[in-house]
């Protein structure tokens, strides 16, 4: 029988040895299990089995099936009881089982029981293993209790109900998002942990709808959050939101920095942690961003806790990959973590170190890290010595301690990965240090003669064919090489075999002596020893029998050679083995080993995508005589994403010419375009003479290739205009199986958007290091100043990012941020003028009560030569722009590809409306999150879908939705109006919501025929399904649901419609 | 057993808890995380936390290491060593609180005899304190002394009303913990 289980009491007089499960076992357990069914009840001894068997299934017992069954069924007769104690121990134990579904159902009335109880503790712990064992059929009947607990007084069933909530969010989504309401109110609960689950909660349940997360996190970062743990979370949503809305941000302050900022100094150090190890990574994260993180990171360097020690070296080590000048501050605090107690801060510090130290360090670095490479695993070492090679190729001069600190743990104990990355440093320094050459291939030889690794040794075999010739005395080799035609496996064997073969092809003098050792392969056991052997000493001339040249053999040797492997039934020829190609090969070989090195490198910057786009364009005969190139912009879209054939233009700006580089990707497998050009008509930009074009040969599926056009234009004269674009090509079908294009193709062509060059184009965004000084520097007399109304906007920042990107300069100072509700702001540009000419702008503006946008123009040029006039249609530019910049905006959304004229037309009369609606939106109050009214212009080609309901209409239209910026969602109903209201009589559209789509029930008059349409008299009805996302409605899909009589257009019906979306 | 991944966009989780004697042999442990489905994988990793982390002293002040992607923060009591593990994405300092409230929580529970032979007599207890920390992964509560209350709860006579009990209770404990912190 078991040992009796010994409560605290009575046991302080047993001996120190004595376990209260000493020789416990299953079958006796199971055995006093029987006293759970006793009519008589005994709690503390029922507890005490309980305990039991929780300790054998803690200890890894398992009960099979039989056994598990009898314990549950047992188990659930202790609900009787009425103690509290046993009941945990109950609730605890039918956890652990997890019971199936059909035996849930017995103790399901009485966990529901429990649920309603007066007592917290039952209710708290009931919900907890309800919703741990319960399936979804369940759920349903339990639901009304749980939406009760979780805006119980009580802290603790609230925050059981929440988190039971967010585990069963996992696998029954749709009941727990309609908890939102309940879960909001938790997060105003007084308790930390509440608020901790019911935010963690919130936030699963929006996480699909960005501009939800967006707002919570909005909220929450104003107000006060408890709980540290809450605030950490609110943390991370709020470097999501971040990321997310990256992009507009390039400079100057980054939305919610202050928030995370402020997080610094919070008194809790998770949550101090929390936000420095999220602001080191925020992308694109400036040195003046990093610094009050760098500096709470570094007081955790010094403190006692080890925990924070290693938080604060393990972020700072990746800080140093990316930003490594920003903690060298941190070096003197790091290097006394080198003798740090635990191994793992020792490593990180040590790495970082290695990343920021200087040269007079590395030395003393060196011997700290000796010591300890012993105690850490492989990955860490991997790591160690990757930190070395960038050192190393950082500093040059102190190659020779490095390059033996890599020699020594060359030859230490350790797995493939290890080694291999060992090899790899010694073989990219020998590259890239001329002066590590000699020393590191002996360090490469001495490690073939103990090296387990075929891979390694036949890869340094190789690497020392080519470098060892090249050396001062390349007899010393031999040796080693040889060697290995003795020692290994034919792997290596062969390869050394070749080797010595480039050996004797390099080096004349030791020509005589690599024949003798080649013989004497000859008469190796493998065949393809033997092989290489024979074929080099003919290649060589050894016997005189085929004399080739000195420089024939060494090509044959170092050569690559394209030859096809598969048999044919032609003889094969070595003349027709092409030898051009041998070149590309060894480039393609140096630049990717060449990229690890490079690894504390900075990424290359927008610089090096001009510097391709010059080399790119200067190689083509047809443009090498333009000159320099002024500006590319960046790509353009010219069709949707997802049609047949995607296609965008740089604009290349020269000083007389205009270049468009289309690049065009082919996304059918089924074919082949060849002869790709693109045909352009410029009748619309009269200053504009087209002068050459290139042709794109073929463009196979799924490789992007180019065609360009060039056009000539007035000398140094920002010249705009408008082009119209269509692809041409010859469509050649692709066996998808073989891959082989039939012979004859057809011609075909393609509609793309319209192209536009603007002034914009001929603009540089350069920014001036002191904007005061460069303006002041100006000659005075260049400054001009002109005043524009803006019309209305619906804030100052939305005016000034509009400007900005008309004019396409760089905003400096970081003033393009407008400060929330300012009326008033001054924005500083900067930016070159083709022709060379600097340009500095002063944007002023002003916003009345009417939304009435003001803007006072002040620029100065370095030079004269901008004359007045051209100024004035820059500004003309502006204010003639200022009109149509919005609907211009959600036009340009709204077309695709392939739109015929026809609906092209309509799109213009949608962006008309939008204006309309604009304005009339005009003053109305939308501060709070719930739309007074809201608008919609959604193009189906039935050109006046602008929906402008108020919420006044109680019953037509019913509209939740948030109304930051453009992101609008529409639900309800709609009327027609303004010019449809006569034709489409009795048209209805109805908008709801269900599953996070929106769905569009749409029944109207008349008649569809592809993408086009007109009223008539068919009765028609539609459907359409919209993903909700959090920008509004984004017609992703759309699926059309047509009853009644109508045309053939049935499939094309998902082409050119929906998208509305809006950033 | 629902489990969250450790991605930086979700909520702090917990992989696993595990309390060890001074041989690495379990006293309680409990698994959110399915890194290590079966009996013989979790025991492979005790036994390599448990033997990298036994030369550390990590007796003041809890300790951390990682293992395959892990983090593991630890301490160590006379002869009962507790481990929190989290993915190496985590926040080192948010596993550390979960693991000093259980560190603290049975201590509280046991009275300050913290050692195997009390831990084992009681198991109970700190089997429902494993139970008041976490669930499924996710932090239900790293205040000491409140898990504390809450798993003592029961343990007192069950003829007082629960209410009272519950008040009364916690403030005897957190009036030991108190004192306790002012005497250290």
């Amino acid at each position: 029988m078991a040992q009796p289980l010994v409560k605290k009491d009575d046991d302080h007089d047993d001996e120190a040895e004595y376990s209260p499960f000493l020789g416990i076992e299953k079958g006796a357990v199971l055995q006093e299990a029987r006293v759970f069914n006793d009519p008589q009840l005994d709690p503390r001894r029922c507890s005490q089995v309980i305990t039991k068997l929780l300790y054998l299934l803690n200890q890894g017992e398992t009960f099979t099936k039989i056994e598990a069954t009898e314990v549950f069924f047992a188990v659930t007769k202790l609900f009787q009881s009425r103690d509290l104690g046993l009941r945990r121990m109950v609730y605890l134990m039918i956890k652990e089982l997890s019971p199936s579904s059909d035996e849930v159902i017995i103790v399901t009335s009485s966990l529901m029981k429990d649920m309603n109880s007066k007592t917290d503790m039952y209710r708290a712990n009931a919900i907890r293993v309800l919703c741990r064992i319960t399936d979804g059929t369940l759920l349903t009947q339990i639901e009304r209790y749980l939406k009760q607990a979780i805006v119980d007084k009580n802290p603790v069933v609230a925050s059981a109900a929440l988190v039971s909530g967010i585990h069963l969010l996992q696998s029954n989504p749709e009941i727990v998002k309609r908890w939102s309401n309940e879960v909001q109110e938790a997060m105003q609960s007084r308790a930390a942990l509440v608020q901790f689950h019911a935010l963690a909660l919130l936030h699963q349940i929006r996480q699909n709808d960005r501009l939800a997360v967006s707002k919570l996190v909005t909220s929450l970062t104003r107000g006060t959050v408890r709980s540290p743990l809450a605030q950490c979370l609110l943390i991370r949503y709020t470097c999501q939101v971040i990321r997310e809305s990256a992009g507009n941000t390039q400079t100057g302050e980054r939305p919610f920095y202050d928030y995370l900022e402020s997080c610094l100094r919070h008194k809790a150090e998770m949550v101090i942690f929390e936000a420095a190890r999220a602001i080191t990574e925020l992308n694109g994260v400036t040195s003046r961003e990093l610094t009050p993180a760098i500096t709470v990171l570094q007081l955790f360097l010094s403190s006692s806790k080890p925990v924070l020690r290693f938080a604060a070296v393990r972020t700072l080590n990746k800080v140093a990959m990316m930003h490594p000048m920003a903690v060298t501050n941190c070096n003197i605090d790091m290097e006394s973590l080198i003798s740090d107690q635990n191994r793992s801060i020792a490593t990180l510090a040590i790495t970082t170190l290695l990343k920021t130290g200087n040269e007079s360090s590395v030395d003393r670095l060196m011997k700290q890290i000796t010591n300890f490479m012993s105690d850490i695993a492989d990955e860490f070492k991997i790591v160690v010595v990757e930190a070395i090679r960038s050192l190393c190729l950082k500093f040059p001069l102190k190659y020779r301690s490095l390059m033996n600190f890599l020699s020594n743990i060359l030859r230490e104990e350790g797995g493939f990965e290890y080694k291999k990355a060992i090899v790899d440093s010694i073989v990219i320094l020998i590259r890239d240090i001329p002066d590590a050459k000699e020393s590191g291939l002996l360090h490469l030889c001495e490690f073939i003669e103990d090296c387990e690794f075929t891979y390694l040794s036949t890869q340094i075999l190789h690497f020392l064919g080519i470098e060892g010739p090249k050396t001062s005395d390349p007899s010393k080799y031999i040796r080693y090489i040889y060697n290995r035609v003795h020692l290994e496996n034919a792997t290596v064997r062969a390869s050394a075999v070749s080797t010595l073969a480039k050996f004797g092809a390099m080096v004349d003098s030791l020509k005589p002596r690599i024949f003798v050792l080649l013989r004497r392969c000859l008469f190796d056991s493998d065949d393809e020893v033997r092989d290489r052997a024979t074929l080099y000493l003919n290649t060589l001339g050894a016997d005189g029998a085929m004399d080739e040249t000195n420089e024939d053999a060494s090509e044959f040797l170092f050569g690559s050679l394209d030859v096809p492997l598969e048999s044919s039934d032609e003889p094969f020829d070595i003349s027709s083995v092409p030898r051009e190609v041998k070149v590309q090969p060894l480039a393609e070989k140096k630049a990717p080993s060449k990229k690890p090195a490079g690894l504390g490198a900075p990424p290359s910057g927008p610089t090096a995508t001009v510097d391709a786009y010059e080399k790119l364009l200067s190689s083509i005969p047809e443009f090498s005589s333009f000159g320099n190139l002024f500006k590319s912009s960046a790509p353009v879209e010219l069709t949707e994403a997802e049609t047949e054939y995607a296609v965008n233009v740089v604009k290349h700006i020269f000083d007389q010419h205009v270049v468009f580089q289309y690049n065009c990707t082919n996304t059918i497998p089924e074919q082949l375009l060849e002869n790709v050009t693109v045909l352009v008509d410029s009748s619309e930009a009269e200053e504009f003479a087209e002068v050459a074009s290139k042709p794109l040969q073929s463009l196979p599926y799924d490789s992007p290739g180019q065609t360009f056009v060039a056009f000539e234009k007035p000398q140094g004269v920002p010249a705009v205009g408008k082009f119209s674009n269509i692809l041409k090509f010859i469509v050649k079908e692709v066996d998808t199986s073989t891959g082989e294009a039939e012979d004859d193709g057809v011609e075909d062509e393609y509609r793309l958007e319209d192209l536009e060059v603007v002034a914009a184009d001929y603009m540089q965004k350069v920014g001036v290091s002191n904007f005061r000084n460069a303006w002041e520097n100006m000659n005075p007399d260049s400054e001009r100043v002109d005043e524009y109304g803006l019309g209305p906007r619906e804030n100052l920042s939305e005016a000034v990012n509009a400007v900005i990107n008309l004019l396409g300069m760089q905003p400096c100072e970081g003033t393009e941020v407008v400060p929330s509700n300012s009326r008033s702001h001054t924005c500083l540009l900067s930016g070159v003028f083709i022709g060379n000419v600097r340009v500095l702008v002063r944007l002023s503006f002003g916003i009345d009560g009417e939304k009435e946008v003001a803007m006072k123009l002040a620029r100065a040029p370095a030079a004269q030569q901008v004359n007045s006039g051209k100024l004035r249609e820059f500004g003309g530019k502006t204010v003639a722009a200022r009109e149509e910049l919005r609907p211009d905006k959600r036009d340009k959304k709204r077309k695709r590809a392939g739109v015929r004229e026809g609906a092209r037309e309509k799109s213009r009369e949608t962006a008309l409306e939008v204006k309309f609606a604009w304005k009339k939106r005009k003053g109305r109050g939308r501060s709070d999150g719930i739309c007074e009214e809201l608008f919609m212009g959604m193009n189906r080609e039935v050109a006046c879908n602008l929906a402008f309901l108020t919420i006044n209409e109680k019953g037509k239209a019913r509209m939740e939705g948030w109304c930051d910026g453009d992101g609008l969602l529409l639900l309800g109903e709609r009327r027609w109006r303004g010019e449809e209201e006569e034709e489409g009589k009795g048209s209805t559209l109805a908008f709801t919501e269900k599953d996070g789509w929106i769905e569009e029930r749409m029944r109207w008059k008349g008649k569809m025929d592809g993408s086009s349409w007109m009223y008539g008299d068919e009765e028609v009805e539609e459907q359409h399904r919209v993903e909700k996302d959090g920008l509004g409605c984004r017609f992703d899909e759309v699926v059309p649901v047509i009853e009644g009589p109508i045309g053939e257009g049935k499939g094309d019906l998902g082409s050119p419609d929906f998208r509305v979306s809006s950033n | 057993m629902a489990y969250f991944s450790g991605s930086r966009d979700t909520c702090p989780s917990v992989k696993n808890i595990l309390l060890l004697d001074s041989e690495g042999k379990r006293v309680a442990v409990k698994y959110y995380s399915d890194d290590w489905p079966t009996n013989s994988s979790k025991l492979a990793f005790e036994k390599s936390v448990f033997t990298k982390t036994l030369k550390t002293n990590a007796r003041t002040e809890a300790e951390i290491a990682m293992f395959e992607n892990n983090i593991v923060i630890y301490k160590f009591v006379q002869d009962l060593h507790f481990f929190v593990t989290g993915g190496d994405d985590e926040n080192e300092l948010i596993l550390a609180a979960v693991l000093q409230g259980f560190f603290d929580a049975v201590a509280l529970l046991l009275r300050n005899n913290v050692d195997k032979r009390e831990a084992l007599e009681n198991l109970d207890l700190i089997l429902l304190c494993l139970d008041e920390i976490v669930d499924g992964g996710m932090i239900l509560e790293t205040d000491a002394t409140s898990i504390a209350a809450k798993v003592a709860a029961h343990s007192a006579d069950s003829g007082a009303p629960l209410s009272e009990q519950t008040i009364t209770q916690a403030l005897a404990i957190a009036r030991e913990h108190l004192t306790r912190s002012l005497l250290n």
